[in-house]
């Protein structure tokens, strides 16, 4: 009896070895990667902190089963870095092929570092996908260029992202918001507690951070390149300096930060924040829609311009479903998904192609999309200001730890 | 004399170290799969030397000390409260009316899972929360919320709170699968008679008795509360996070070569879980000292009602205190607009859950499939295992069984990205058996610890007698043992489906997030800090381990409805 439950325990661990056997797709012959990916199934690593965003995947998912016969799993993460994570061990592990995730939602970080191992799936094969021609690399450079980064066609973009500041219109008057960082300095002295911003690393906080870094460095052209360690402490010396006068002024006078975007909106909604910042533009709208936050909420940015960037998908060098995963990549860039993304009520999320080159109709129902009523035009959302080189968002994470990670 | 159930059979004995081998193994290679890289060895990332630099880059992070010393001591705090309440509790109250009214009140809190219960905290005692809205701003003045540091403050104390709320029904329902063992009321009869209090009585007679039983029980909680993650989160301080919670990070880092920051960092958890426990070495010393002298004194402490009354407070205070905060999460999953100070959302909308249910349903089941297969096959294993080995001489069991215990004195965080390469290695793809596999890995301690006790402290003479009328081993087993642990098997098999619905970090790696469950739902879900959705996932995957107490404390009174002793 015991020799059976150990037999049993040791099947457990050792019954469900499958070989697992890879082709690799290639998207110049794009009926073949059709025809491969009928029937695969595609697992889809994607934050999944947010019931909109998740229902627009399942959404797409349903579609691409219907259309090619290929089962979309949305495998939701509260951290990206865990898909890389995922990829890591199984390359440490010698699994070179039959990989458990097929595409991965990335952003510029994530992306330099599994660019920098070689754990991407190449060569270039983004802009080889038919959809690719709607796509504007044109006047949107963050498409080609990821966190400075070149993404030589090891992604493909998805969405655009833009920071965007929010306050409730009941509580504050839109003639008294700042319009740069030093303003919102001026505005946190005479609001103190009513602003602050997510602990860094978190993404959104880590952003804001760099927002502040663009606006206040001496030379911009300095953030392009990969931090000078020797000219470091001098080039952020203004950074930390206007921290540092933040501090005092913030919500819970900078003992404790919110822990990302989604709980500053909940503050804002409490009437604990007065002024919040998130890096899509119609969130406000998609979150009144939701009775998240009141219909009084509007959006603003600063003349100047905010940070802005592209995100992606990328495919892991040793995934199972390579076809599956192209065409679905293909899919979520055809202009009735980016259409159906970009509409509020889903998720609001703006699109990466040009409208110019798009059909008639895809445009007219573009341009018809009603982006929500605290959703700025996209004439009114004011200069994108470029990414930093991942190295600088690294090395202020790192810095902000030391300076400000323990109360004092 | 040999014990009835050694019949020498020596496949039984290979068995068993092949059990020991099989889950030995992955313990092993989990803490290897972190050592290695802590000393430089990750060939993934093109590191094969041996070096000490990443621990002198762990040196060199800010703040480390604290990290680690706040999760020590908010450990060593949380269990010795959570000791002291259930003890005092145990001790004063026992065979009282009061006892069974405040067990009932109790016991479904083991039935919400950790993160749920931290949740249904904050939201009680944020300065956003439920309590201050309900006396805002009428009594307060607060037409806004106030600028509180809580939770999250730098003390640990809402952490702690969470925490002891949370351990106080684990170790009391330990405890309470040793109680009918124990002499009760022949020894409150004699310390009575003697003149002693109900607390002094306790103490002087059963308590060393009944600790030896819960010790193991204690120590979990000691290395789960040193080693937290999801609670430290919710509850816990930010500025700086504890180490654990530091670690989860560095392991999910963008920065691939924060791998081996995080490697030297899980082995400086395993020094601060050791510490604990030498600590805790300590502290049973301590009280031993301080039982011996109250008992050499005399002295009967014959006022006790105010230490009684307090132990009874605390205990319901918990209680009622995190179901409050479930009614908070409820009444927020159904919630329109609820803006503060109001007590009560303007509307009441079903749509987060009708939304939210078609997306639950698959998850649901992986969930459920995975408690039960996880939890029935420790169950088998326990049986067999303590039937080898848990007759044989108290305290000595073999070192082979001790190492069963290991996943409860590793920090979790620290060996599954070890076990994962592992599985990996062995060529298996993610599936659903590895999964099973895995969380049968952290099931089984929790399942040997909540039976072992009640166990070895069955009264061995029944069985002699059982052996006497020339009944096999086997059938001793079956008709005589098993029934007369009925409860203390369901109680295991109960605590064992909720370690499994609670497990988040094994399910996501070790299913390569192939296999989702309500735990790794709720919890990405938690990051986006919709306090509707977190309502949602939370009340479902309290249902569900609650539904196991339920058929566990219920299970004997259908049984043995004819048989009164046997329904204890």
């Amino acid at each position: 009896m015991v020799e059976w439950a150990g037999k049993i325990a040791a099947a457990l661990l050792l019954a469900c070895a499958v070989a697992g056997g890879a082709v690799a797709a290639d998207p110049g012959n794009w009926d073949k990667v059709v025809a491969e990916a009928k029937g695969q199934t595609v697992y889809f690593n994607a934050w999944g902190g947010s019931e909109t965003i998740n229902a627009y995947i399942g959404w797409a998912g349903e579609e691409m089963k219907a259309r090619h016969g290929v089962s979309v799993v949305h495998v939701k993460l509260d951290d990206t870095a865990k898909a890389v994570a995922t990829v890591v061990a199984e390359k440490s592990a010698g699994k070179d092929d039959g990989g458990s995730v097929d595409l991965i939602w990335i952003n510029g970080e994530n992306f330099a570092a599994m660019k920098r191992q070689g754990l991407l799936f190449g060569p270039d094969w983004a802009t080889r996908l038919p959809n690719w021609r709607y796509v504007d690399h044109e006047t949107k450079p963050t498409v080609l260029t990821d966190f400075t980064i070149p993404t030589e066609g090891l992604e493909s973009p998805w969405g655009g992202a833009k920071l965007v500041f929010f306050y409730d219109s009941a509580r504050t008057e839109a003639n008294e918001l700042p319009d740069s960082a030093e303003e919102l300095l001026i505005w946190a002295k005479a609001n103190p507690g009513r602003f602050s911003y997510p602990q860094p690393p978190d993404f959104i906080g880590s952003s804001f951070l760099k927002q502040v870094l663009i606006e206040l460095i001496d030379d911009t052209g300095k953030l392009q390149k990969p931090v000078d360690e020797a000219m470091f402490a001098a080039d952020t010396a203004p950074l930390f300096a206007y921290l540092d006068r933040l501090k005092p002024l913030l919500w819970r006078q900078g003992k404790a930060y919110p822990q990302n975007y989604p709980d500053m909106k909940q503050k804002l909604a409490d009437g604990e924040l007065d002024i919040i910042f998130a890096f899509n533009p119609a969130e406000a709208s998609s979150a009144i829609a939701n009775g998240e936050l009141p219909e009084t909420v509007r959006s603003f940015v600063f003349s100047g311009g905010t940070l802005g960037n592209t995100h992606f998908l990328a495919v892991p060098y040793n995934a199972t479903a390579k076809a599956g995963a192209l065409l679905f990549a293909n899919f979520l860039l055809s202009p009735e998904a980016q259409l159906h993304k970009q509409d509020p009520k889903i998720w609001g999320d703006p699109t990466v192609l040009s409208l110019g080159k798009l059909p008639t109709a895809d445009r007219s129902a573009f341009e018809n999309l009603d982006l929500g009523v605290a959703t700025l035009k996209p004439d009114e959302l004011g200069p994108a200001l470029e990414e930093p080189h991942p190295s600088w968002m690294t090395r202020i994470e790192a810095e902000w730890i030391r300076r400000y990670g323990a109360p004092n | 004399m040999a014990p009835p159930t050694d019949t020498g059979a020596h496949p039984l004995f290979d068995a068993n170290r092949l059990l020991v081998l099989i889950l030995g193994l992955p313990v092993l290679a989990g803490v290897a799969g972190v050592a290695l890289p802590a000393f430089g060895y990750l060939p993934a990332l093109g590191e094969a030397r041996f070096t000490l630099d990443h621990f002198a880059e762990l040196a060199s992070q800010p703040h480390i000390l604290r990290s680690a010393l706040t999760g020590l001591v908010a450990g060593l705090v949380t269990t010795s409260i959570s000791v002291a309440i259930v003890g005092a509790f145990l001790a004063g109250f026992a065979g009282t009316p009061v006892f069974s009214r405040i067990q009932h009140l109790v016991s479904p809190l083991l039935a919400v899972p950790h993160a749920a219960a931290a949740f249904a905290l904050a939201f009680l005692i944020a300065p956003s929360g439920f309590l201050l809205r309900l006396i805002s701003p009428e009594l307060t003045g607060f037409a806004r919320p106030p600028q509180w540091l809580v939770p999250n403050d730098p003390l640990a104390l809402s952490m702690i709170a969470g925490l002891v709320a949370k351990e106080i029904p684990f170790l009391f329902l330990v405890a309470l699968a040793a109680l009918p063992q124990l002499p009760l009321r022949r020894s409150r009869q004699l310390t009575a008679a003697l003149g002693h209090g109900h607390v002094s009585g306790f103490l002087v007679t059963l308590w060393p008795a009944l600790y030896r039983q819960i010790r193991l029980a204690v120590f979990a909680v000691l290395v789960y509360s040193v080693s937290v993650v999801d609670v430290a989160i919710i509850l816990g301080p930010q500025l700086p996070a504890t180490l654990p919670v530091r670690i989860a990070q560095w392991t999910a880092d963008h920065e691939l070569s924060a791998r081996f920051l995080a490697s030297a960092a899980a082995m400086l958890q395993l020094a601060v879980v050791g510490m604990a426990i030498a600590l805790w070495f300590a502290v049973e010393r301590l009280g031993r000292i301080a039982l011996v002298r109250m008992t050499a004194t005399g002295r009967r402490f014959r006022n006790d009602g105010a230490l009684r009354l307090a132990s009874a407070v605390a205990m319901a205070t918990s209680a009622v205190l995190i179901f409050l905060g479930l009614a908070a999460l409820g009444l927020w999953s159904v919630a329109g607009l609820w803006p503060f100070p109001d007590s009560l959302p303007m509307h009441i909308t079903p749509r987060i859950w009708l939304r939210s249910l078609p997306q639950i349903g698959p998850p649901l089941r992986a969930t459920i499939a995975l408690a039960v297969s996880a939890a029935s096959l420790a169950l088998l294993i326990a049986i067999l295992l303590l039937n080898r080995n848990g007759a044989a001489a108290r305290g000595s069991n073999g070192i082979g069984y001790k190492s069963l215990y290991l996943p409860l004195l590793l920090p979790e965080i620290s060996f599954i990205f070890g076990l994962q390469v592992l599985i990996l290695a062995a060529g298996l793809k993610p599936a659903f058996a590895t999964v099973i596999a895995a969380h049968f890995l952290f099931v089984l301690p929790y399942v040997l610890l909540s039976l072992s006790s009640p166990w070895r402290a069955l009264d061995p003479r029944f069985e002699q007698i059982a052996a006497g009328f020339g009944k096999s081993p086997l059938r001793i087993l079956i008709t005589v043992r098993l029934p007369m642990l009925f409860r203390a098997c369901l109680t295991a098999f109960a605590v064992g489906f909720s370690v499994s619905v609670s497990l988040y970090l094994p399910t996501l790696l070790i299913g390569a997030g192939r296999v989702t469950t309500i735990a790794t739902e709720s919890v990405a879900l938690a990051s986006g800090g919709d306090r509707r959705v977190i309502g949602v996932y939370a009340l479902v995957q309290a249902l569900l381990p609650f539904l196991a107490f339920l058929l566990a404390s219920l299970g004997p009174q259908l049984l043995f409805r004819n048989r009164r002793a046997m329904r204890t």
